[in-house]
């Protein structure tokens, strides 16, 4: 069995801009991998690398052990591809479209129906609907559907949740997992960190270069500073006013409460405190917490902008 | 009077009630998270608000001003701010500005004033002179929103202003939403990013037409005893199955 994916040193720019910059990374086997980044870090421009639409300026990639340049045709027929623009025909229905895709990958509905039969339930009540009148939830799941229907080795997915609702995207996660099982080998990206977690391994993108590849729980492992969530009845102020102590050394909003990072870590909390006292907040509670994907995400930020 | 009040408020499409009767109020200087699933209704709603879309029944008064009678007086009143639509890619930063500033009848010397404030505000003045489509994301959004609180209006539209963007980025976005908001302008937002939910004030949940919930986060949490806005979410998504 040929490696999934093999993407050794990639390099692209479009005039000057360097979408993407000296990238490598592997997928293996049954491997749901994200790609986790915000828009414009390079993750499109990737994907269409290796669904041999694009080419790269310099590197190499396989999808399968097959080229991405030499042998694009084979690549084709072997890749589910779901671009991050929904691309399907919105004037055929749920069923045209299906039907459709099988065609041009010379296969029927029928013969693969096993493999999409658990997502296509959820939208067979709208199958004579267009698929331009579905909702963003629904759109998802017929594009997923085609790109699976002709049996792909590996499933290229574009931001197949973004602008969908967390209920939906929980959803189509669950739909990810199941189909890993099957032994299909996936490659999503995601603006959302929170999804990092799903992930078996993640590459963080940033600028098109990448930041990290691990697994999401060794990432967050490696989150080295002590942190604290904190909270007080009026939050605006509060974060003001840690921002503009000395020895804060991050302090973001993150839900109910705010997280910090102190320069001299737990030594500097009894100077944090007596700060504090000064500033007579409400209802204020500190607590220490364990680092998530998102923090890790926003400190490597940081670190490359230096 | 406050901001934002409805009662009642529904729009048919034929035989689909996309908004179903809904009656609530938004008070001035408030972030009120506007929230449901993809199809709840919320972009109607929105809609409606925003004098954009006439109501099939009940009543909504934005800023004072009757939806069906004087919209034209709500546009002008308001600010709004789509991820989808915001600036043009093919003008400057600057000519973006002067162009918003335009069309909301602001005289040469305030767009001016405007221009120099904003941008210093945003650190952009090294790219007044370039095209919109050469920033990133992130700063779009930021400048978008900034240019859709130029005329002052007392209140703000966004639409999912914050989807695909860095999360430092959307950080800095909702500092800029915070500060408008304690100046007293009033901020009606939707977002699918659930720790965003927890920075409004309140918030109200749609399904299917209707808003289900609608209180301080901290209180919705209590109400379905959920650990977090997340778990609210899926409680009245899945209800809305089992039904």
């Amino acid at each position: 069995m040929q490696t999934p994916i093999v993407v050794q040193d990639v390099h692209k720019s479009f005039g000057a801009v360097k979408a993407l910059h000296n990238i490598s990374f592997t997928v293996q086997e049954g491997e749901l991998f994200g790609l986790i980044g915000p828009d414009g870090a390079g993750k499109s421009t990737l994907f269409r690398i290796l669904t041999t639409l694009l080419l790269a300026d310099k590197g190499q990639a396989t999808v399968n052990g097959l080229d991405v340049v030499k042998d694009y045709k084979a690549i084709r027929k072997i890749a589910g591809y779901m671009p991050g623009r929904f691309s399907l025909y919105q004037d055929l229905t749920v069923e045209e479209n299906l039907h459709f895709f099988a065609t041009i990958f010379n296969t029927t509905v029928e013969a693969n129906y096993d493999l999409i039969e658990e997502i296509y339930v959820q939208i067979a009540p709208f199958k004579k609907r267009p698929a331009g009148k579905l909702s963003g939830g629904m759109k998802q799941k017929l594009a997923l559907c085609c790109a699976l229907v002709h049996k792909p080795a590996v499933l290229f997915l574009d931001e197949p949740t973004t602008g969908v609702d967390p209920v939906s995207r929980k959803e189509f996660w669950d739909m990810l997992q199941r189909l890993k099982q099957k032994g299909i080998a996936i490659l999503v990206s995601t603006p959302y960190m929170d999804e990092a977690m799903l992930c078996d391994r993640v590459a963080l993108i940033q600028n098109g270069q990448l930041l990290n590849i691990d697994t999401p729980q060794h990432i967050i492992a490696q989150f080295s500073k002590p942190m604290w969530a904190v909270r007080a009845k009026h939050m605006y102020r509060l974060i003001q006013d840690l921002r503009a102590f000395p020895g804060t050394d991050s302090c973001y909003a993150f839900g109910e409460y705010l997280h910090l990072t102190l320069k001299d870590g737990t030594a500097g909390v009894d100077a944090l405190q007596a700060y504090l006292d000064t500033k007579h907040h409400e209802a204020f509670t500190m607590f220490s917490i364990q680092a998530g994907i998102e923090d890790c995400f926003m400190e490597l930020m940081n670190t490359e902008n230096v | 009077m406050d901001p934002i009040i409805t009662n009642g408020l529904t729009k048919r499409f034929g035989s689909f009630i996309a908004t179903n009767a809904i009656t609530f109020e938004v008070k001035k200087g408030e972030i009120f998270g506007f929230l449901g699933a993809n199809g709840a209704g919320k972009t109607t709603a929105m809609r409606m608000l925003c004098g954009l879309l006439r109501p099939s029944s009940g009543t909504a008064k934005v800023a004072g001003y009757d939806v069906y009678t004087q919209s034209e007086k709500i546009k002008q009143n308001i600010g709004y701010m789509s991820q989808k639509f915001s600036l043009y890619e093919d003008l400057k930063v600057k000519e973006n500005i002067r162009f918003y500033g335009g069309i909301y009848g602001l005289s040469d010397k305030a767009i001016k004033e405007k221009t120099t404030q904003l941008l210093k505000k945003l650190q952009m003045e090294a790219e007044a002179d370039q095209l919109v489509s050469a920033l990133p994301l992130g700063w779009k959004q930021k400048l978008s929103f900034s240019i859709a609180i130029l005329h002052d209006p007392s209140i703000v539209f966004l639409d999912e202003p914050t989807g695909g963007v860095d999360p430092l980025t959307r950080r800095q976005f909702w500092d800029l939403i915070y500060e408008a908001a304690s100046r007293g302008v009033t901020v009606f937002v939707t977002t699918h990013y659930m720790d965003e939910a927890e920075y409004c004030d309140r918030v109200s949940i749609m399904v299917d037409g209707r808003i289900r919930a609608l209180d301080t986060p901290r209180r919705l949490r209590e109400q379905f005893s959920a650990a977090s806005m997340d778990d609210v979410f899926l409680q009245l998504a899945r209800e809305k199955a089992k039904s």
